[in-house]
């Protein structure tokens, strides 16, 4: 048996590892891609001396560090960032749907933004980010605060319902004050779809602390929701303690989550969907699931802000719309095609 | 027309040609299987041979993709499915207990067929619903929230859901998983006692031995096709249980019931083996 | 035979099965009473009570009192009227899908429904400079047409709940981008008067809203009663559904087609309030605990969560009325999250 079982497996892994592989030089493609294309086309081995050996008098060179290379480092950051949060929520909660613009995350971020624009008028970006962190980090702890009172802590089926509850109350929070206030609602709108747009350096260094620490957090849960998939019994068998997995793995949600919806505003998709594509490519094991979600969106997220900026010339389209109008009918193909895992 | 119907009138089921599968995945090949009335029969086989995607197929819960299956020697798929469900009970292998229902409701659902939108809840229903928790020895969970269950104890619900259907084909998928060797046997009991009570019972089980004690029909399968079938004495040996499990082992009398006894060798008794 | 003696416990618990659940519809039915009395009686112009009761008689009686009867029968009982439709609509749709689909998410505000109806009355606002009932129209349309798309496009032999959860919420993604799109392109002024009725309101409720939604519910509910006797087997699974009779595909149909003609009538009439549909189901089933049914009891949960939000809505703030969907989802809210602290107390919860 094990003669036979073992280079199948061995197989199996080296078949992902290669995958992982692949993945990566295609995000490395994607995000020289993301150098170049623009209002000002760059060609490539313009962006490559631009980063290689600056040249502060050549506008290129200029575009390259102040707004191309940003924008791509927090692309992809950003995109890691979600598929992770997401993956790591959806293992953690067992729920397909478990997202972070369903447990309350989003809408506790979307609160504190628009409490700062219409109380304090405020209108940069880098006090959005703060604003957003909190907001999403306060919503987060109080759901999970409610939903593990009682005696079996947060299990997946009140999170979700505490969740949804509490992202209902803010969006309404955040409803009374749009219709009330005209410029906050002229403020917000272009916040709220998501955007990588106009995100500079100082934005993705206030950032990029939480995003590492929560990317290696969450890369530490896989054992953890390996376990939480089998069912709490099992996980506990197996002697691990399911509070604490949960905890952690909510934690990690957070701060990825949080910080993501900082430094682009609330996108929802990704997310949601990256998750279940790794899952159909890897199979059930969040060793593989989530450095295959780690890697997957930040292709589509930065994939989808290229394609933004070409599409709709002289202006750009969001990504938050854009990775909904691809990713959704690519998402729907696939479940239709393969059988997806269940959680 | 429930309950009515004389007992002498034993049903048949059976399929002919039948070939099924998942997608394009062919599971079940050519298969031609008469269930013998008033018997238990047993369907044995390794994982994955394809047994419960049969019982599934006769069930009706799997449309075959050639061939018939015959409830009473008519196409049971062109029968209405309220009418067949009045006659064939079917426990699947995973069905889902709605959240914090209570035992006697969710016994009480295995009387769906036998309502409709004149005829609510009876007195029959009552009977039928106490009946299948007694036989099964679950009467005084009744009252009890399903959650609450032990897992051997929700097994014997969902199989008293099964009996309060009162159909006199009923087929069951590995109605023994979760049990508690003192439960298996109760429940081979019961559908002992089911079929010498004039049913027709068909069920799906792991355990070989259990199998050849109750049996009597024993089919045996491998790989989506039928590879023996017949009264245990006569079809269970140690060259089908080699070819069914790919195992060595020794076929003996089982000391209480006189029936074939199967007893597995193994890597590490070989040597025994040899030696006997 | 001891069977008669068994039978009568089981007959017994039944019974008190059916005890809890003719408690909880009765009080359901009390607080919605008070609901409605309160919501006619409420109001910046003062009105007796017994002015409110003649007035309301008045059809029968005859006698008229212009400005009493103006407020009563014109103002507050349309407004009435349309929250309990609303809310009854809402209601059941949400307790379908839920139990349909099995998942305690799945609502049809989570699970696209919802989001194309908005999509489709944003598209004819800002798009095509529609106002008024052709924006109901276009919601209907929008409801209906993404809800066929879900289920077409989730259908490979039959549609498990998974997938149409799935394909729900990719579909509630695009028709989230499309809004946010028209948003960020419009004027602000058109994009606030979107925004408004994405809120979801029953502020100049009249009888052009009440009547297409009253007459959808007279061929709903009966539909509705009819076929939710089969989700007791559904619930089962799709394989125990067919074993015991059931038709499973035809009737999985026949469940989505009315769930979503509730939703989307609602939708029409009032815009998609969010959280009613949502909300209504958990709290009637914590209210019943086991008790078996659950449908009447989420609609009425609906009418009340609905009646008593737009109450909010209205008297909350002393200078301005406040669309119902900012309330049902705070109102809805804190009741769901009472709910659950109080079963977690009880240690049952989730």
């Amino acid at each position: 048996m094990e003669a036979s079982v073992r280079p199948t497996v061995m197989r199996y892994q080296a078949t992902l590892a290669l995958g992982l592989l692949g993945l990566a030089v295609i995000v490395a493609m994607v995000a020289f891609l993301s150098m170049t294309v623009g209002a000002r086309a760059i060609p490539l081995d313009m962006v490559w001396t631009a980063l290689t050996a600056f040249d502060p008098d050549s506008t290129d060179h200029r575009i390259i560090w102040d707004l191309r290379l940003p924008r791509t480092l927090i692309g992809l950051l950003v995109g890691a960032a979600l598929g992770l949060s997401g993956a790591v929520l959806q293992g953690a909660t067992r729920n397909p749907l478990a997202d972070t613009s369903i447990l309350g995350i989003h809408a506790g971020a979307a609160v504190f933004v628009v409490m700062g624009i219409t109380l304090f008028g405020i209108t940069q970006l880098s006090i959005y980010v703060w604003l957003a962190f909190a907001g999403a980090g306060v919503a987060m702890f109080v759901v999970y605060g409610i939903a593990s009172i009682g005696r079996e802590g947060a299990t997946p089926v009140k999170l979700a319902l505490v969740g949804a509850a509490m992202t209902a109350a803010l969006t309404s929070v955040v409803s009374a004050v749009l219709l009330m206030s005209p410029t906050t609602f002229d403020q917000l709108r272009f916040w709220q779809v998501g955007s990588l747009a106009g995100r500079d350096m100082a934005v993705l260094m206030q950032v990029l602390p939480f995003l590492l620490a929560g990317i290696v957090l969450a890369l530490a849960t896989a054992r953890m929701l390996d376990g939480l998939s089998l069912g709490e019994d099992v996980a506990r068998s197996l002697g691990q303690n399911v509070k604490i997995s949960r905890a952690i793995a909510g934690l990690a949600a957070v701060i990825l989550a949080g910080s993501a919806t900082a430094a682009a505003g609330p996108i929802a998709f990704v997310g949601l969907t990256v998750p279940h594509v790794a899952r159909a490519v890897t199979g059930p094991n969040y060793r593989w699931i989530l450095p295959y979600s780690m890697l997957l969106a930040p292709i589509l997220l930065l994939g989808a802000d290229i394609i933004g900026r070409v599409v709709a010339p002289p202006g750009e389209v969001q990504v938050g719309i854009v990775t909904a109008a691809i990713g959704a009918p690519f998402f729907i193909a696939l479940v239709r095609r393969r059988k997806l895992a269940t959680l | 027309m429930t309950g009515a119907k004389p007992m002498t009138t034993r049903h048949t089921l059976a399929a002919t040609g039948m070939h099924l599968a998942y997608g394009t995945r062919e599971v079940v090949s050519n298969l031609d299987i008469a269930i013998p009335p008033g018997k238990l029969t047993v369907i044995v086989g390794a994982n994955a041979c394809g047994k419960s995607t049969m019982l599934r197929g006769l069930a009706r819960l799997l449309a075959p993709t050639h061939g018939t299956v015959l409830l009473d020697g008519k196409s049971i798929h062109a029968m209405s499915t309220r009418e067949v469900a009045t006659i064939l009970g079917v426990l699947p292998q995973s069905p889902t207990a709605p959240e914090s229902i209570v035992v006697a409701d969710l016994v009480g659902r295995g009387r769906y067929p036998h309502q409709g939108w004149f005829r609510r809840w009876t007195a029959e229903d009552d009977a039928a619903v106490a009946e299948a928790l007694a036989a099964t020895d679950t009467l005084e969970l009744a009252d009890r929230p399903v959650d609450e269950l032990s897992g051997g104890q929700r097994q014997r619900v969902w199989i008293a859901m099964a009996l309060a259907q009162k159909t006199d084909l009923l087929l069951l998928d590995e109605p023994t998983t979760f049990l508690d060797i003192n439960h298996q046997v109760e429940v081979l009991d019961l559908l002992t006692d089911l079929v010498r009570g004039g049913r027709t019972v068909v069920v799906v089980l792991h355990d070989l031995n259990l199998a050849c004690r109750y049996a009597d029909h024993i089919v045996a399968m491998k790989a989506g096709r039928l590879v023996a079938e017949g009264r245990p004495v006569e079809v269970v040996t140690e060259e089908l249980v080699r070819d069914v499990f790919s195992m060595d082992s020794r076929v003996v009398v089982d000391p209480i019931s006189q029936t074939p006894m199967i007893v597995p060798i193994g890597r590490h008794h070989a040597q025994a083996r040899e030696n006997a | 035979m001891t069977t008669l003696v068994e039978a009568s416990g089981i007959s017994a618990i039944r019974q008190s099965l059916a005890a809890r659940r003719r408690r909880v519809t009765t009080l359901l039915v009390v607080a919605l009473l008070a609901a409605i009395a309160a919501s006619l009686y409420l109001g910046d112009y003062p009105v007796a009570p017994d002015a409110i009761v003649r007035s309301l008689l008045s059809p029968l009686t005859g006698e008229v009192n212009r400005g009493v009867d103006f407020i009563v029968l014109n103002v507050r009982l349309p407004r009435t009227t349309l929250a309990i439709l609303t809310g009854v609509a809402f209601g059941l749709s949400g307790a379908i899908f839920q139990t349909l689909l099995r998942n305690p998410l799945a609502s049809p505000d989570i699970i696209g429904i919802s989001h194309g109806a908005s999509a489709a009355a944003v598209i004819c606002m800002l798009v095509f400079g529609i106002t008024g009932v052709g924006v109901s129209l276009g919601a209907l349309a929008g409801a209906m047409l993404t809800a066929f798309a879900i289920y077409a496009l989730a259908w490979r032999g039959g549609v498990t709940p998974y997938r149409v959860v799935l394909v729900g919420i990719a579909i509630a993604a695009i028709m989230g981008a499309i809004i946010s799109y028209l948003f960020t392109r419009a004027r602000l002024q058109e994009a606030q008067e979107a925004l408004a009725w994405l809120v979801g309101s029953l502020n100049a409720a009249n009888l052009n809203d009440i009547l297409p939604l009253a007459g959808a519910l007279v061929l709903l509910i009966p539909a509705t009663v009819y076929l939710v006797r089969s989700l007791d087997v559904l619930q089962l699974g799709d394989d125990a559904a067919t074993a015991l009779g059931n038709r499973v595909e035809p009737t999985k149909l026949a469940l989505i087609v009315v769930a979503v003609a509730h939703a989307a009538f609602a939708t029409a009439a009032a815009g998609p309030v969010g959280f009613v549909a949502f909300v209504a189901g958990p709290i009637a089933r914590a209210l019943l605990a086991g008790a078996g049914g659950g449908f009447l009891q989420s609609a009425l949960v609906g009418a009340i969560v609905m009646l008593g939000s737009d109450m909010v809505a209205q008297h909350a703030l002393p200078a301005t009325q406040l669309p119902v969907g900012v309330v049902t989802g705070i109102f809805g809210a804190g009741f769901l999250l009472w709910f659950l602290a109080a079963a977690n107390r009880q240690g049952r919860g989730g």
